[in-house]
């Protein structure tokens, strides 16, 4: 229980700071499982963050295994909880509440206002990922061709993450 | 939604249906995803309250698919709904990120698993780079926009500003800017 206390408090604030989605709160993520608590290192983080892109579903599921390495199946199911739950229960009952302000002024003005913010929190969150994940320059040019590929052609990116494991593969055999 | 239809969706159709879209949805397009399976296959939703849906959830805090499956479970068959739209979503992720997560803490430091990564980490990289352009593509209307957003960014990559200092100075400054009658 020491140990899982900690992981849902810090995983359960995540939560309701993650506007933007997942990606915008990677650097708070970040800062508290790198950082504050030393679950994992800073490539480890990468490293989790990658694994979570070969798993179907929501893009955070990495989640899931910072709470298995720090404290086992339940710390992986506590995290997994405490990072899911207080959005979803937000989302259930906010969207009840937001679809009685449908038409109002002010219900307009939150949405135009936050998305730039969450935009904001997305490069942000880019920035923290590529801090680790493109220092050097072979994964520099891989990050680029793939945006590139992403931007140009409707292209399953699934495919493209896929390719690029099987490539970083490979240049550890020659 | 609800009341307007016909025949109630049966939880265990709404389950079904996240499921798949849970086990299927690779890349972390699971909008596309979501649309193709309540949209286009089952007509759950029409595509005005897909968008309805979709706005919401990317307003609020939590991952838009997660909110997404919430959401629309509740329009469907109320909490007991969302409940099963949920767990849909997330269990098949779940599943295979713990089996992902062992297999990575017995062979990580292997070299040949630790180039694995590093080149996902990479496409990962660009990704999202690519999502976030073409969200601001689409959402962006104005200098104002990029400004927010810059500062947002700078704010948290820089400044390393916590994200609920960010979230409680930017944020009533944005919908301030935005108020009813000003800045369109």
């Amino acid at each position: 229980m020491d140990r899982l206390l900690p992981l849902i408090g810090s995983f359960g604030i995540l939560s309701l700071l993650a506007v933007g989605g997942g990606v915008a709160v990677l650097p708070e993520m970040k800062d508290v499982v790198v950082h504050q608590h030393h679950w994992v290192t800073s490539d480890q983080f990468v490293d989790l963050y990658s694994l979570g892109q070969m798993a179907p579903g929501p893009n955070m599921m990495m989640v899931t295994v910072i709470g298995y390495r720090v404290a086992g199946f339940p710390g992986a199911l506590a995290v997994t909880a405490a990072f899911f739950l207080p959005a979803c229960a937000l989302a259930l009952f906010a969207n009840r509440l937001w679809r009685r302000f449908e038409g109002s002024p002010w219900r307009e003005s939150v949405q135009r206002g936050l998305a730039p913010l969450a935009i904001g929190l997305m490069a942000a969150g880019v920035v923290s990922i590529a801090e680790v994940a493109t220092r050097t320059i072979p994964s520099i040019a891989l990050a680029l061709v793939v945006l590139s590929f992403l931007l140009r052609f409707r292209v399953n990116p699934a495919w493209l993450i896929l390719a690029s494991g099987v490539l970083g593969w490979a240049s550890s055999l020659a | 939604m609800s009341e307007g239809q016909a025949e109630r969706v049966s939880l265990a159709a709404i389950f079904r249906t996240f499921l798949f879209i849970g086990a299927t949805s690779f890349g972390g397009g699971v909008v596309a995803y979501l649309h193709e399976n309540l949209v286009g296959g089952r007509r759950w939703l029409d595509e005005e309250e897909f968008l309805s849906a979709l706005e919401i959830s990317q307003t609020l805090p939590g991952l838009n698919a997660t909110n997404m499956s919430v959401i629309v479970g509740d329009r469907l068959r109320g909490t007991p709904g969302a409940v099963v739209a949920f767990l849909g979503m997330a269990l098949p992720g779940t599943v295979v990120i713990l089996l992902l997560g062992i297999l990575y803490g017995e062979h990580g430091e292997k070299p040949g698993i630790a180039a694995l990564l590093n080149g996902v980490a990479a496409a990962a990289t660009g990704l999202m780079l690519a999502v976030t352009l073409q969200l601001g593509w689409k959402e962006f209307r104005g200098t104002a926009d990029v400004l927010l957003a810059v500062a947002t960014c700078v704010a948290v990559s820089v400044f390393k500003l916590s994200l609920l200092t960010v979230l409680f100075t930017v944020g009533p400054v944005a919908i301030w800017w935005y108020r009813p009658g000003r800045n369109g």
